[in-house]
Parts: structure tokens; sequence; C-alpha cells
């Protein structure tokens, strides 16, 4: 039994029994809070002696520039933003997250594959397909999700300025301005997250509690996980 | 994982015509479709050209990776597949809608054959194009490797970094990695032409037999597919796709 397992055939010509590290997940849609709960577990786990790496959506180094100007002037096509975010993800599994988790890392990742399958769900991608696309990917030791209903979430949003054209989906539009089309596409978000959660067993806080108390939770919860699996012994 | 998540689950619906021709380098495949799309052109129909990794915005990234080496089997897989389907969503598509013939110079076979060759699991690449069309007409331009090899290697290339496959370390001499990329490449295109119904086309024969022969291909193809506006051809010459 390898310390980590993929979802599907894994990663062309590489071997994952060599990875010492650990893989931690926090997901949950977009102004929930996962910025702040994953600053509070780094420095929770670096005082504790665990060497700490983080990675996030489109920071690749391969992609996140063409995913950038691509999002300025919206002229790529719906499916191959798909692909585009997969191209991104992929480099970073490769690049960032497999080298920190081969070095004995705790590797944090502010979203992995299920936002990415979740927007591309609401977008119109087969459920099957993109998660087949996905299937490269490896299972994490513990999924963290940030939950909270839509409506909850517009005044957080808010409070940090104003909408933004992505994060209301407003390239597929879902709404006659940001808002409702904020409303209805994070709705949708937060809906197919609900689903990926119990299909992949996330482990699931609410996010309209105490911040304090989230991280609490969070901190102590994933201490756990890294306890249960001591470096580099095999799951 | 439900049996449809695999390419070749979506026919062309359209009123076009997508006829595509793959090959490795130095198979004439190019030199045929340009020969085609001529006399496609001069007949009166409408024609347009689409070619592997060319869409816009996706060029620079795959451009920057190849320059930088920054590119895996896996992402260049993905990469291509990205580039790929925004050409489908926003050349090959809608032209078939409008009834035009589409001619690709590579189609998702390339994947299947080169990314495999890298070491890519053939499932997973033929999923990843499941959202791909079916073509009207493929064909496969079957060429012994050392003729291919001489035409390309004859004209002294200076032979690019993943072109001649040295990120699968199969050689430090880039001739050398190109000859064993391109039979690994060839060996899967052999097994593509079963498995997809691929025509082949005898690719040592003289060009204007090989031209003739792929014109035959495609005529049957060509009934009531509209003509050009403002060409007038079709209409004067019904007799001649009948």
């Amino acid at each position: 039994m390898k310390r980590f397992e993929s979802y599907g055939q894994g990663i062309p010509g590489l071997e994952l029994g060599d990875l010492t590290g650990w893989l931690i997940v926090i997901e949950g849609p977009d102004g929930v809070g996962r910025t702040t709960h994953v600053n509070r577990l780094r420095a929770h786990l670096e005082q504790l002696g665990y060497a700490v790496a983080e990675t996030g959506l489109t920071r690749s180094d391969l992609a996140s520039r063409g995913i950038r100007r691509a999002k300025q002037g919206n002229t790529l096509g719906t499916n191959a933003f798909n692909l585009f975010y997969a191209t991104d993800f992929a480099d970073r599994i490769e690049q960032q997250i497999v080298p920190a988790l081969r070095a004995g890392f705790v590797m944090i990742t502010d979203r992995y594959i299920y936002s990415l399958i979740a927007r591309a769900i609401v977008r119109g991608a087969d459920p099957d397909w993109i998660k087949q696309v996905y299937s490269f990917a490896m299972l994490p030791d513990a999924v963290y999700y940030l939950h909270i209903e839509p409506q909850q979430l517009v005044p957080r949003v808010l409070a940090e300025g104003p909408f933004d054209y992505w994060e209301s989906g407003m390239d597929v539009p879902m709404g006659e301005d940001l808002y409702d089309s904020f409303v209805n596409y994070q709705g949708r978000i937060i809906r197919e997250l609900d689903g990926l959660a119990r299909e992949y067993g996330f482990q699931t806080l609410d996010a309209t509690r105490d911040e304090d108390d989230i991280s609490d939770e969070l901190c102590a919860s994933v201490t756990r996980v890294l306890m249960k699996k001591p470096a580099g012994a095999t799951a | 994982m439900s049996a449809l998540t695999t390419y070749g689950q979506r026919p062309n619906a359209y009123p076009g015509k997508l006829f595509i021709v793959e090959g490795i380098d130095g198979s004439g495949k190019s030199t045929q479709l340009a020969l085609l799309t001529q006399w496609l052109r001069s007949e009166g129909y409408l024609v347009t050209f689409s070619e592997w990794n060319s869409s816009s915005v996706v060029k620079a990234t795959t451009s920057r990776g190849k320059k930088r080496q920054l590119l895996t089997p896996l992402t260049f897989s993905l990469i291509h597949a990205t580039d790929f389907s925004d050409r489908l969503e926003q050349q090959i598509v809608p032209a078939l809608k409008a009834g035009a013939i589409v001619l690709a110079d590579r189609y998702v076979y390339t994947a299947f054959a080169r990314d495999v060759a890298r070491g890519v699991d053939g499932g997973w690449v033929r999923s990843l194009y499941r959202f791909a069309v079916l073509p009207t007409l493929a064909v496969y331009f079957r060429v012994p490797l050392d003729i291919a090899l001489h035409r390309i290697l004859s004209a002294r290339p200076k032979l690019k970094y993943y072109e001649a496959g040295m990120d699968l370390r199969l050689s430090t001499d880039a001739t050398e990695s190109y000859k064993l990329f391109q039979a690994r490449i060839q060996r899967e295109y052999e097994g593509l032409v079963p498995e997809y119904n691929l025509a082949t086309m005898d690719a040592t024969l003289p060009v204007e037999v090989q031209q003739r022969a792929l014109r035959e291909l495609v005529r049957p193809h060509l009934r009531g597919v509209a003509a050009a506006p403002g060409t007038g051809l079709l209409e004067d010459d019904e007799e001649r796709t009948a």
C-alpha cells in the first residue's frame, strides 16, 4: 500500500512511492474565508514544527499568465477554459505539490480538483467526463469544506468590494446583472460542492460560525490527521 | 465511469462535412490536404481550414511551455487538448453548422498517438477528447518510417526539443531521439487505424496518384453540400458529384 493513491491512472512517469508528506485541501466558494483559515492553519502547523507549503488555483508557472490573458478578453471557449484550468492544475500538481510531498512537507492547497470540477459542471461539462479528466490527481489526506449558503455569502463578498465578473459567472451568464448572476452562480457552485462533499467524503465546517471556533476545529483536526499518519509511513 | 466518457460518441450532427488527415511527419499529408483544398474551392465549395495547435489564445502558453521546457507528458497533453477544444468550439463547429467543408490537418488521433508515445494512459487521453466531433472522413497517410525520416532529415532541419521527443530521454542526440520517437508514434497510429476505422492512403505513391485517390475518398461525401456564396459553380454543374 502506497502512502498516496490516484483516483485513476496517476501522472505519467511519476511514482507515488517516495512521497512522504501530507496533502491537506481547503475547499469552499469564493469569499467564504478560505485564505484566512489557510494562513492560520499554516501558522499552527509551523508552530508544531512541520514544514508547510501552499498552492492555489491558477498559480502555475506554465498557465497562470495565459489564463489571466484569456480572462481579460473572454475570448476562449467555455470548454477550452475548463481544460486550461486542468492544465494549470496539472502543472501545479507536478511542479509544486509532488515536490513538496516528496520533501516531507504538509502541502495545504486552497481548493483542489473539486472546485474545478464544480465550476466546469456549472458551465455545462458532463460530470463523468470532467471527473475523468482530473483522475490523474492524488487523493488528499483530508478535505475541509467551508460550507455556507449563497444568501449568507453575499454580505461577506460585498464587504470586500464590488462583485467580481468571473466569481459571478458572468461569462455564462446567470442573471441580468452582477448581483443576480452572483447569487445564481455561487448557489449552483455550492450545490455542486455539496454533492461532491458527499461523494468524496469532505469534512464540512459551518462557515457561519465564529472564525476562531472554525480555525480551532480545523487546526485540531489536521493535527490529528498528521499524527495518525507519521512522516514517511505508508497509509 | 460511464461508457460515454470516451471519444467517438459525438457524431457530426451538422450540415457541414469534416475531412481530416493524419500521419507521422513526412507522410505528405499536408501537401495532399493543400491540393484537396484547392480542388474543393475550384469546385465551388465553401471550405475552411483548421490546423493543429493554432488557437490564438492558447498558443502563447504552449509556446512558452515549449521554449522553457516546462511541459511534461501530462501538461503537453492537456495544453493541446485545450487548444483543440478552443478551435472546435470557435472554428470547426460553427463552420459545420454553416454547412461548410472543414479540413483539418491532424485531429484527435495525433494526440492519441503522440501522447501515448509519451507515456500518457491511452484510455485517459481518449476520454479527454470525448467532446470532439467524429470526422466525416479520416485518412491516415501510411509511409515506411525510413522514407518519412529521409524526407524530413534530408532537409537538415533544426529539430526542436519536443518535436524530437527529447523530453522522453530516449537519446541525447536529437536526430536519434527523433527517429525513436517517430517509430513509437507510428506504432500507435497503426493501432488507431482498425480502432477507429481510418481510411488509409499509400503515401509512397506519386503525389498526383495519391491526390486522385483522396478525391475519390472525399467525393461520395459531397452530395448535397452547399456551394460557397456567389460562385454559382455548383448550380451549373450538378453532374459532377453524381
